[in-house]
């Protein structure tokens, strides 16, 4: 089955495209470009049309390139809008999203319009059919990602300073501006070879999910380019499977959940900050101011009372913390060596305990 | 024009309206992602409403659905508030989980569903009319044409509620948490107002380009206007016509009415840029003109006052020899020259070019600064 020539194909073209946008994805996070991806992906729909309409052919190479013109085109337009001074970044991100969207569903409704057999399935732009990926346009997506790696390989330490410290770049000399437009133009790239496997709508869910999820596994650019590509690709072949395997599961939206159950898994076990260990962490931290207050209440009998050693009742301590969680901080402080159990829901206090006791009374 | 024709642009008009109002708001707090992000959710709460209430125009669908989108901009809020994410990540990881699972569930239930893919990204304007409202045994309209008379009229009166609240926490929300606002509810009154009018417009022009109006005619209006209420009434009017243009254009064209509404807001948009005062196209192109010439004018005239009365004067100053001197083109200098002798700044005399006194004192004055 996993042999089979054309799931193979599928399978590659998503593990592609997807290892490609996860690693460009990773530096449009980083700049805060998010949002731009998704302006720019909707942005491609009426390239692709018009690109068709004037050609009349489905060659990868002639979409791909219609797409990427209109991506520029909107992040322009974006640009253009916002310098103009009143509508902000986000009020241009919508306002370029949603016409050139508009406009290129008009334009694919007059494309079923026409007369023409070989026009159908361009709407397969919109979600994604990686059902109907051919073995050219794998290649196309290799070689158009692959050129886009290298190039980001080559300017690795150039991008690097310009994505942390534009400043700090343009004080080294950097042609900032030239290296910014390089930087979108490979994310423009990494968009454009994913249109035809994910669609226009959900592209942009590629391009920030494995980037925000492996920026829970490391601090460090290198590492977290890698696992964004490494997350991108296994998202893009599971996706892309599991959809063309199974009826009427469209390949866009399939490929984003499987992205996204990744972030949830990445931020919920992230070793420095995984909410699961952020909640431990939190438990245990409870844990032990409860188990210090038990300690200084009984401290506080122990001084009232001739023996220190003498054993008091559970119920008694329950007065000075929350009475349900006393069982458990006994236990904790018997864990620690603090306490004894005495008798029947009797504690008392050991020669440790007393110890530390006193030295927290004498901090206080 | 057809009964049919008349009612579907009066929905369509309802609809542009009804995203405007609140859309105007959007726009001037920066949020005008969160349509984006709130229009593509309240999907899932569509198809999850329509399995419970099999109905797209019921009430309750509209409320449930509605809360989808609330419950997203509460997701954006809690992941942003991990500090895992930032919030424009947190935003493009939320809304495309639950469009995903709405337009698998919609793939999925296809047959059951009486939705597809198509009406999720085109709205369904053009069959609006064939669906009635019927009361009592009469039939009083399309049920969309209630169904978004109703949710502008909830705008409005939200808006009228809220009127001094939400005027002051858009333009000051310093001052407005000061007095005791809660920046909180305001949020969440806008964006529910958002959600129920994004609900009821996604079943006219679908799920992407509900933005589209949201965003576009108030943008629009904002450029001409410094007024709330005049940039209110101006995002409606471009709304109304974008929906009435855009109608006729897709007819014409035979073409998807929807995208043919957000095209035509998208040229109101361009051409509210052209023409906006103090930042238009026009307006800013016609100062840097101005600005040009007056700084050629006072090139020219600094030139001539450091070398009038001095021997040089017969080269420096000499009509036909002075584009060398200031490495203009002849046409430059002869059109400078002519524009200042108009206005009185220089005088010729036998091919050489005298200051006047107006024109001495614009050199010296520009000298001194």
């Amino acid at each position: 089955m996993i042999l089979d020539y054309t799931v193979r194909t599928v399978a590659l073209g998503a593990a592609v495209l997807g290892a490609v946008s996860g690693a460009l994805g990773t530096f449009a996070v980083l700049r805060r470009q998010s949002l731009l991806g998704d302006a720019m992906s909707h942005a491609a729909l009426p390239g692709i049309a018009l690109a068709f309409l004037i050609t009349r052919e489905k060659d990868p190479w002639v979409l791909v390139a219609g797409a990427a013109v209109a991506c520029w085109l909107a992040a322009i337009a974006v640009m253009a809008v916002v310098r103009q001074g009143r509508v902000k970044y986000d009020g241009a991100l919508a306002l370029v999203l949603s016409v050139f969207f508009g406009f290129g569903l008009v334009l694919l409704t007059a494309i079923q319009r026409l007369p023409n057999a070989t026009q159908a399935g361009l709407d397969k732009f919109l979600f994604g059919q990686a059902a109907a990926l051919l073995a050219r346009d794998v290649t196309v997506m290799a070689l158009l990602g692959g050129g886009a790696i290298a190039i980001l390989l080559a300017g690795w330490t150039r991008f690097q300073v310009l994505s942390f410290d534009p400043d700090f770049a343009h004080s080294l000399g950097l042609r900032v501006r030239g290296l910014d437009v390089l930087l979108t133009s490979l994310l423009v790239v990494a968009i454009v070879i994913g249109l035809q496997t994910v669609g226009v709508v959900l592209m942009s869910a590629l391009v920030v999910a494995p980037a925000a999820a492996a920026r829970q596994w490391s601090d460090r650019l290198g590492p977290t380019v890698a696992l964004a590509a490494l997350f991108g690709a296994t998202a893009g072949a599971a996706g892309a499977l599991l959809s063309s395997m199974t009826v009427r599961l469209p390949t866009g939206p399939t490929i984003v959940l499987c992205a996204s159950v990744i972030v949830g898994l990445s931020l919920a076990f992230g070793p420095a900050r995984g909410l699961v260990w952020d909640r431990m962490r939190a438990a245990r931290n409870r844990a032990s101011v409860q188990a210090d207050l038990v300690l200084r209440a009984l401290y506080a009998l122990a001084r009232g009372h001739d023996d220190p050693g003498h054993p008091h009742a559970e119920a008694v301590l329950a007065l000075s913390v929350e009475p349900k969680g006393v069982r458990r901080a006994l236990e904790t402080l018997a864990a620690r060596g603090q306490v004894r159990e005495a008798g029947p829901r009797a504690w008392a206090l050991t020669h440790a305990g007393l110890a530390a006791a006193a030295r927290a009374e004498a901090a206080r | 024009m057809s009964p049919a024709q008349a009612e579907i642009q009066l929905i369509a008009v309802l609809t542009a309206v009804a995203c405007a109002l609140p859309g105007a708001f959007l726009v001037l707090r920066r949020m005008a992602m969160l349509s984006d992000a709130i229009s593509h959710a309240i999907l899932l709460g569509i198809v999850v409403g329509f399995f419970v209430t099999r109905d797209l125009a019921s009430p309750l669908l509209v409320v449930g659905a509605a809360i989808t989108g609330l419950a997203t901009v509460a997701g954006v809020e809690l992941l942003q508030r991990t500090r895992l994410v930032r919030e424009d990540a947190a935003t493009g990881l939320v809304f495309p989980v639950l469009f995903s699972i709405g337009v698998i569930l919609i793939s999925r239930y296809a047959g059951s569903v009486h939705l597809d893919t198509d009406a999720v990204l085109l709205g369904e304007l053009a069959f609006a009319p064939f669906d009635r409202l019927v009361v009592a045994g009469r039939d009083v309209g399309p049920r969309g044409l209630w169904l978004m008379g109703a949710i502008l009229a909830v705008d409005l009166l939200v808006i009228a509620a809220f009127w001094k609240e939400l005027t002051l926490s858009t333009f000051d929300p310093e001052l407005a948490a000061a007095l005791g606002f809660s920046p909180l509810v305001l949020t969440y009154v806008l964006m529910g107002m958002v959600s129920v009018t994004a609900v009821g417009a996604f079943d006219v022009v679908g799920s992407i380009l509900v933005v589209a109006l949201m965003v576009a005619p108030p943008a629009a209006a904002w450029l001409l206007t410094d007024r709330l209420p005049r940039m209110l009434a101006l995002a409606a009017g471009f709304g109304a016509v974008s929906a009435v243009a855009g109608y006729w254009g897709a007819h014409l064209l035979d073409v998807s009415i929807a995208g043919a509404m957000a095209t035509t807001a998208g040229l109101v948009f361009a051409g509210a840029s052209v023409v906006a005062p103090e930042r238009g196209v026009l307006v800013v192109a016609r100062r840097r003109a101005r600005q040009k010439r007056e700084f050629a004018e006072t090139l020219l005239a600094m030139h001539l006052q450091t070398h009038e009365g001095r021997p040089e004067a017969a080269v420096e100053c000499a009509l036909e020899t002075l584009h060398h001197h200031l490495h203009w083109t002849r046409e430059r200098t002869h059109a400078t020259a002519a524009r200042m002798r108009r206005r009185g700044l220089v005088e010729e005399a036998g091919g050489l070019l005298r200051l006047t006194d107006d024109g001495r004192r614009r050199a010296v004055e520009a000298l001194r600064r």
